[in-house]
């Protein structure tokens, strides 16, 4: 079944991947739309000498996978949105223990309880306040089932190379759909974790994972060699699909579930004259900025695509530097746009401002 | 080409079952596939929607908003989607439970009683695959050979009997002439 194209739902593709990029240990607790990862890792984990538990709350599992994390296994949680507020006491001291370990959201509308249709509206939460203090974490957003699969092998990978919590941001719409995915062979983790706590066994000094420091000018000291690694993860990680934005006289973009409709948008666009192209940030954090840096001398408009109120768009603006203008199409609560009410979107700018 | 199928009908009667059969016969074709439930409160009882795209091309939205192919197997799911079939499309409906008539022109609609058709042989819970040997021989997106061949493969070998019945529930409706 290596190589064999499998049907399968994302959230289902997504935990299979994850196993087969050496997860021992999956923490979790239901919550619609995210649940069938659990239910697969239940049914999956004791058959390959993993761990699976559910565990009595979001806060605990989060720090089951802290705790798991520290010994060097590959650990994994999922969640939905308000389970993910939850997380992210927890998920702040894996980042302040420089633990490697791997957060799903799979997002639904908030805020609150809200409801359980596919969101995008935790932007924010992911790549600005997964939790208190100074700190990211590595937020990868998949736009297919294949995806899926695909990078939650890398947020593993990446979670260990630079020894930090990594995200992988979909939502609803990728958890539940079916697509064929084809699953890569299984991969072992090559890093050296001679930070994790192993058993000293009297034969060096004990490894201590720890996110308290007392000393403000320590933790100063420990906050500023983290920046520098996140320096080093912005300079090498960035990653964006550009579709159609050579010529392109307007640049829809959006992430995940969004992307896969602006695609039909801007092929519509295309269809009818209008030189539409799409930029796709795969990753969140770091945010592919030189994707749309090296657009903005050709492109005359943005338009930024968003199961939300608007959050990622600050960071087109940003990517952009405000040099052309950046207007914002969503919707919220759960309700999905059609690639004909984004068309209608870029159909006005056309009109307003490709004069 | 791009088919764009919506399926619906109450929860139970194997909406979202039907709809995987088609994505993955298409998978076994080498096209492009997808599909998406609707997920919401639904249960047994209450209404079930999912959407399927087979294509040549890379699929972008997975939600079928206005269907080249529409099954409906109970009136809210007619009164809900049949305006929304393109023109020149198909609607296939499960005449035992929808008692109201379609009035577009501009589609072609197939009527079949596929709940007392499944009932009279002995396929109770079959009427979805019926519906979908309707479809097979009307809209030709994909073959009798092909369907075997998913339904080869997505019945588990200690559940084999499942296999004819679902054959003879295909041929009922291929062969179901209004």
């Amino acid at each position: 079944m290596a190589n064999e194209r499998m049907l399968m739902k994302g959230n289902e593709a997504l935990a299979e991947a994850a196993v087969r990029a050496g997860c021992k240990c999956y923490f979790g607790y239901p919550i619609t739309p995210q649940t069938e990862i659990a239910a697969y890792m239940s049914k999956r984990m004791p058959k390959c000498g993993g761990v699976f538990l559910q565990a009595e709350s979001e806060i605990a599992a989060i720090n089951m996978v802290y705790g798991a994390a520290a010994t060097g296994v590959r650990a994994m949680t999922s969640s939905s949105s308000p389970g993910v507020s939850l997380k992210s006491e927890g998920i702040s001291y894996a980042a302040g223990c420089d633990l490697p370990c791997v957060i799903v959201n799979v997002q639904r509308a908030g805020p609150g309880l809200g409801g359980i249709q596919p969101a995008q509206n935790d932007y924010y939460l992911a790549t600005r306040a997964a939790g208190h203090g100074d700190f990211f974490l590595i937020v990868y957003a998949p736009s297919s089932v294949q995806e899926m699969a695909d990078y939650v092998v890398k947020a593993f990978d990446m979670a260990d190379k630079y020894r930090m919590p990594a995200m992988i941001l979909t939502d609803g719409v990728l958890g539940q759909m079916m697509e064929p995915v084809v699953f890569s062979d299984p991969s072992d983790s090559t890093v050296n974790k001679d930070w994790a706590a192993t058993g000293h066994k009297n034969e060096r000094k004990h490894n201590i994972i720890n996110s308290l420091y007392l000393q403000p000018e320590e933790l100063e000291k420990s906050n500023i060699a983290r920046y520098k690694k996140y320096d080093i993860v912005k300079a090498e990680l960035p990653e964006a699909e550009s579709y159609l934005t050579e010529d392109a006289d307007i640049i829809v973009t959006g992430y995940g579930a969004s992307a896969r409709i602006v695609r039909s948008a801007v092929n519509a666009a295309r269809a009818e004259g209008i030189k539409a192209g799409m930029i796709r940030p795969i990753t969140l954090w770091p945010f592919p900025a030189e994707a749309y840096a090296k657009t903005v001398d050709t492109c005359k408009a943005y338009l930024c695509v968003e199961l939300s109120m608007g959050q990622m768009i600050d960071d087109v603006k940003l990517a952009t530097s405000c040099r052309r203008p950046v207007r914002f199409f969503g919707r919220t609560g759960g309700v999905i746009h059609t690639p004909a009410e984004i068309l209608e979107q870029i159909r006005t700018i056309a009109k307003e401002e490709l004069k | 080409m791009t088919s764009e199928i919506a399926l619906a009908g109450f929860g139970g009667q194997g909406i979202l079952f039907a709809g995987k059969v088609l994505a993955y016969c298409g998978m076994l074709a080498d096209r492009e596939v997808s599909w998406l439930p609707c997920y919401g409160p639904e249960m047994r009882g209450g209404t079930c929607n999912c959407s399927v795209c087979l294509s040549d091309d890379p699929i972008g939205s997975p939600v079928v908003n206005d269907p080249d192919i529409l099954i409906a197997m109970n009136e809210p799911s007619f009164v809900k989607f049949i305006d929304k079939v393109k023109a020149g499309g198909y609607a296939f409906i499960d005449s035992t439970l929808v008692d109201s008539e379609c009035t577009r022109t501009d589609i072609k609609v197939f009527k079949v009683p596929a709940t007392k058709l499944a009932a009279d042989n002995d396929l109770q819970g079959g009427a979805n695959i019926i519906l979908i040997g309707k479809l097979i021989k009307e809209t030709g997106i994909i073959s009798m050979d092909g369907i075997e061949a998913t339904i080869r493969k997505m019945v588990p070998a200690k559940k084999a009997q499942l296999i004819e019945n679902n054959m003879r529930a295909i041929r009922l409706g291929y062969e179901y002439a209004e």
